[in-house]
């Protein structure tokens, strides 16, 4: 069954990032449409990152606009993004190691549990019925990522392709509707990065989710994502589907130097 | 015989008290992932708030109420205008202003109730229990077994909030990583105003029970010195390895405070008396070499 691209939910507005004299990002816009996969590239220190940062509201751009949902915005706040369905990993694994993969899991439930923390404290009522519907839903990812074997495992004794993709577990457990990944597959063996982009499509797949991935392996991004945007020193210099950035004279250009 | 039991439990109970202030650390740790310098200092602030305030003509229990508030506005005020500058900050940054923060409390509390040595009279009294006295002829302080019975109740209380509660999760989730934990949406400002209060409740309690005991002043601070080897015992993360931590560390420098000194005399000749000044830090040191997680503590495994 072929996804159905759907609208624009995500809408960037001329954003603008500095930091003191650092301008990280200038005037940069683009947009997401619903159920697609969305890539970011670009060289070392383009910005890639922080335009990550500015979705999920690390980051505080100084100028412009975010458009999620037809909700306009000066800025997110990672709050309002994690209650908005964002969910994102990090280019350098950003886990709670001393934690088992299912207390990771069920943290990343934590916007989808409600109930009163006494009522959690004495295990009682709805609180208990809470944590079992959301211990199942956690099962559900675990089993979908295949990392049944590892669930009791605190993560930090987990090689790193299993953390990898314990994080995006963690993104996934709170079923969101927006994606954020950061080189998910940075440092993986070809075998690791395969299942990686065979998840990354499940996803995007099976639950209609829509994915903005950073990513260096141009085999990878240019096999999976529906459209992709250029960036380079904080400006972009390309956007559209694969093909047509593959052949702009200006990413070739960024990426391979220019000729003088 | 009775005597053993005497002492053991004697050592026991005043153990505790090493535990709730132990409590005040693993709470502060467990949340940020670091070592809250001004433990001490906070604990000598909720006693000395409560003395200021009865001075003032508050009875007892308005006073306790009283300090809770003040404790509270402290622990949102360390939120507001300490630790929310340090959000990804490096641990040891945060620890650094642990330091400022413990000086800053130490100036301020004489500053607002006074500095001189007060008593505090929680109406609990020092003296033996008769009715053990009488069937066992042991001598237990009332006093001691109500503060015991006291910390145990916190104790269970907070063991369970941590380990089986979303808040206590997402507490666990904040001291391991900041910016994972925001992304997931976890609201890092109200879990550490929440946390700071609830460390400095357990300081006030930990504040009434010594200062009743020692008188309230400023070498209530130093308590939070007994607390380390406690926490080196226990582990810096686990609630009951503060209480298991103290009653180890309380029962074994009483006991060495009792039948050490004769075995040394008749090897060495001299005075061998203070030995439970010292002890629990020697203690805590062997036991660094052994298992330097704690009894409880969570293990870190790193990757090379």
């Amino acid at each position: 069954m072929a996804r159905q691209i759907g609208e624009v939910i995500l809408d960037l507005r001329n954003i603008s990032l500095r930091f003191g004299g650092v301008k990280a990002l200038s005037d940069i816009s683009f947009d997401v449409r619903e159920h697609e996969i969305r890539a970011i590239i670009g060289p070392n220190g383009a910005g890639k990152s922080s335009m990550l940062n500015v979705i999920n509201g690390v980051y505080r751009p100084q100028e412009g606009e975010i458009i999620f949902h037809g909700e306009h915005r000066r800025d997110m706040n990672t709050h309002a993004a994690a209650a908005a369905g964002i969910a994102r990993t990090f280019q350098n694994i950003a886990l709670f190691k001393g934690m088992s993969v299912l207390d990771n899991l069920m943290a990343g439930r934590n916007l989808k549990m409600k109930s009163h923390f006494i009522q959690h404290a004495l295990w009682w009522g709805p609180a208990k019925r809470e944590e079992l519907e959301n211990r199942k839903k956690v099962e559900e990812v675990i089993d979908f990522l295949e990392i049944e074997h590892i669930r009791k495992t605190p993560v930090g004794r987990l090689p790193y392709g299993l953390q990898k993709r314990v994080e995006l577990g963690r993104a996934l457990a709170a079923e969101p509707k927006m994606l954020l990944l950061d080189e998910p597959m940075a440092g993986m063996n070809v075998e690791e990065k395969q299942d990686m982009c065979r998840f990354i499509l499940d996803v995007n797949d099976q639950f209609g989710t829509t994915i903005v991935l950073i990513e260096h392996d141009m085999g990878v991004v240019m096999d999976i994502s529906d459209r992709v945007v250029v960036l380079d020193y904080g400006r972009k210099i390309g956007d559209g589907v694969p093909d047509e950035v593959k052949n702009n004279p200006e990413v070739i250009s960024a990426y391979l130097g220019t000729q003088h | 015989m009775g005597f053993f039991f005497e002492v053991l439990i004697g050592g026991l109970l005043s153990g505790i008290m090493y535990s709730l202030v132990a409590l005040g650390f693993v709470l502060i740790y467990k949340a940020s992932g670091v070592l809250n310098f001004a433990q001490g200092a906070m604990v000598y602030f909720a006693a000395l708030a409560v003395v200021g305030f009865m001075e003032k003509g508050a009875p007892l229990w308005l006073a306790i109420i009283l300090a809770f508030v003040v404790m509270t506005l402290f622990g949102i005020a360390t939120e507001k205008f300490v630790l929310r500058k340090m959000v990804n900050q490096p641990p040891i940054a945060l620890f650094m202003a642990t330091i400022g923060l413990a000086f800053f409390v130490e100036g301020l509390a004489p500053l607002l109730f006074g500095n001189s040595v007060r008593p505090l009279d929680l109406g609990l009294v020092d003296e033996p229990i008769p009715a053990i006295l009488e069937s066992f002829n042991i001598v237990v302080s009332r006093f001691d077994l109500t503060a015991a019975g006291l910390a145990a109740v916190l104790v269970v209380v907070l063991a369970l909030f941590f380990q089986y509660t979303r808040v206590g999760r997402a507490l666990r989730a904040v001291a391991d990583d900041h910016q994972a934990a925001l992304s997931i949406g976890i609201p890092l400002q109200h879990i550490w105003a929440l946390v700071w209060t609830v460390a400095g409740f357990v300081a006030l309690v930990s504040g009434l029970l010594w200062g009743s005991r020692n008188g309230v002043q400023y070498a209530l601070t130093f308590t939070a010195l007994k607390a380390l080897p406690v926490l080196i015992l226990g582990g810096f993360t686990s609630v009951p390895g503060a209480i298991v931590g103290g009653l180890i560390i309380g029962a074994s420098e009483k006991l060495a405070e009792i039948y050490i000194p004769p075995v040394m005399q008749s090897v060495f000749e001299g005075n061998f008396g203070g030995i439970e000044g010292w002890f629990p830090y020697v203690m805590a040191l062997l036991f660094l070499l052994v298992r330097p997680e704690g009894l409880f503590g969570e293990k870190h495994i790193d990757r090379v």
